[in-house]
């Protein structure tokens, strides 16, 4: 190999050539189209609940791979996901309840709180690191769960109800299937742009950053204000993912937000392959089908979930995304790691 | 030639009851290539460590092309034109060799908020890096994954880093350590190519290279430093002997 340096940089020229980008979309084009004939199939195998199922999927696919660009691109273990992903829940329960129905203001509304809420507890917990992130990640999920546990103005523990239709632009929101496709609209729109910021200038900064820091400063560039910026896109994105939540269920709880929850999403994340943008989509899809597979067939479900997750994670390394691309092209899964 | 870039003034430095730095002065004159030598524990990579801003020194100044960078952090000494290479290589292993030289290239060209054009088309970034590493002759390995470059073209490639910051003053700490003859040699031909050009301090213990490459020596022993000069003056200086060549007798 040493010998002939010329063929590999062949064969890596040729793979960076001008249809790379669409190389690189070509699995959240495949995913977002197997998705969107989940309600054709449900309407025709006449199971029009499955339609709900799937956009909870959707949902927690969209907030996967936002925490994905938190923990498989920049490198940060954050166990605080699930809290943006709630608050952004909250915001539109808690609007609605005061008679605003407008996606339009309501959803904005999420983006924006969870986005704010990331910046101010991301720049306390970016200027820790390693196990000491971890921790004060998990500690500041703590207290946002525990804060709408006591607020008993808005359910508590119980969680919140939205008993008022939500509108689009003044319309009445569609039933089920146009839900369905909002939300999968939203995650293809969140693919999309997370594939190009993983490649962009932004991406290069925060994956450098993530595999070797002091070799970022060296060359001029303070990493703490990059990876605060990735930290609160990716809250943003956790919190629209939380709005869609509530707009598809019309109820949120605090159980959505316990740290158990972030955990959830790092498995998913584990499980559909950190080294893709995609992958943790895949991951999220199939967490969701295991559990209401497995929980239809026995109560005690969780034991072979368990088990089902660990044997997956150790014999699939990087993930089911890697395991698709390996079958692709035989050196796929070369994903930005 | 005479004009300094670089001075330092009574650096000190103590990490718990150890002085490694003590009393620190040094000048380092523009386009000199000046090799820091002595003994092992001498606070060579200390000094260097306080240059790049890595390790804050507790006593004295440095002042880098008329600032004062004494306290400045590590990536504010880099957009100024300070760039060092590390005793143990310091690279992305998980982009190629190009992508790291890349973002030297971005670090120059203003803030990286930009989101959407990819940056492996963007040939602001691609062109001049490719450069960078055609000047270490590692234009044939630009896409090989930094991971899997020999121990040697790890090193060239952070000096093509250093390159592509179009620095002012490069610091390389034992570029020399763990090579190979060959590999050395090669080594000792690309600082030669880049002698004259940019103000270099380096510290190495090869002192075949040393005295090939440096304009001028100086020797650190217990933190200080005890001797200055061109390497004849500083290969006859008796103190020089006393001190750390006499470690061969």
């Amino acid at each position: 190999m040493l010998d002939n340096p010329q063929q590999t940089t062949f064969r890596r020229s040729a793979s960076l050539s001008g249809l790379e980008p669409l190389r690189r979309l070509a699995p959240v084009i495949i995913l977002v189209g197997l998705l969107a004939l989940v309600p054709v199939l449900a309407e025709g195998l006449d199971q029009p609940f499955l339609i709900r199922v799937f956009t909870r999927m959707v949902v927690f696919a969209i907030a996967a791979v936002s925490l994905n660009i938190v923990l498989g691109v920049a490198g940060l273990v954050s166990l605080m996901h699930a809290a943006l992903f709630g608050l952004g829940g909250y915001t539109v329960a808690i609007l609605a309840e005061h008679g605003t129905t407008e996606l339009l203001v309501l959803v904005p509304a999420a983006v924006l709180g969870s986005g704010l809420a990331a910046a101010a507890f991301g720049l306390i917990a970016l200027r820790t690191a390693g196990a000491y992130f971890i921790m004060i990640t998990l500690a500041f999920n703590q207290m946002f769960f525990y804060f709408f546990v006591a607020l008993e103005r808005y359910g508590g523990e119980e969680g919140l109800q939205v008993s008022t239709s939500l509108d689009v632009a003044g319309m009445a929101l569609g039933g089920r299937t146009a839900i369905f496709y909002l939300c999968l609209a939203v995650l293809l729109a969140v693919l999309v742009a997370g594939t190009r910021l993983v490649d962009s200038r932004f991406g290069m900064v925060i994956r450098a950053a993530a595999g070797n820091d002091r070799r970022v400063s060296s060359v001029g560039i303070a990493p703490l204000s990059y990876r605060l910026a990735v930290f609160v896109i990716a809250g943003a994105i956790a919190g629209l993912a939380g709005a869609l939540l509530v707009v598809s269920q019309t109820f949120i709880s605090p159980a959505e937000m316990s740290w158990v929850r972030s955990g959830d999403l790092i498995v998913m994340v584990v499980l559909g392959g950190m080294a893709t943008v995609w992958g943790p989509a895949l991951g999220a899809v199939v967490f969701l089908l295991l559990e209401l597979v497995l929980s239809a067939l026995t109560i005690h479900w969780q034991l072979p979930f368990g088990i089902i997750i660990i044997l997956l994670v150790l014999f699939l390394r990087d993930g089911l995304a890697n395991l698709i691309g390996a079958l692709r092209s035989g050196d796929g899964g070369r994903g930005h790691d | 030639m005479t004009e300094s870039i670089l001075q330092v003034v009574g650096l000190g430095k103590r990490f718990g009851g150890l002085q490694v730095t003590r009393d620190l002065s040094l000048d380092i004159r523009r386009h000199e290539t000046h090799a820091l030598i002595g003994p092992n524990g001498a606070g060579k990579t200390t000094f260097i460590n306080q240059l790049h801003g890595g390790i804050l020194p507790d006593a004295g100044t440095i002042r880098f092309d008329g600032v004062e960078i004494t306290r400045e952090p590590v990536h504010r000494r880099a957009l100024l034109g300070v760039a060092r290479s590390f005793q143990i290589t310091s690279i992305v292993a998980g982009f190629t060799a190009l992508q790291n030289v890349a973002l030297a290239i971005q670090a120059r060209q203003g803030h990286s908020f930009r989101f959407w054009k990819r940056a492996d088309d963007d040939r602001r970034l691609q062109e001049p890096a490719m450069e960078c590493l055609r000047l270490v002759n590692l234009g044939g390995r630009a896409h090989s994954m930094a991971a899997h470059l020999s121990h040697g073209d790890r090193r060239q490639l952070e000096i093509a880093i250093a390159l592509a910051m179009e620095p002012k003053l490069l610091l390389l700490d034992e570029p020399m350590a763990g090579m190979g003859r060959d590999e050395s040699q090669r080594l000792v031909q690309l600082l030669k190519s880049l002698k004259g050009r940019y103000t270099i301090v380096m510290v190495e213990h090869d002192m075949d290279a040393v005295f090939s490459l440096a304009d001028r020596v100086s020797v650190l022993v217990r933190g200080s430093v005890i001797a200055t000069g061109t390497p004849a003056e500083i290969g006859a200086d008796p103190a020089v002997q006393a001190a750390y060549l006499g470690h061969q007798h």
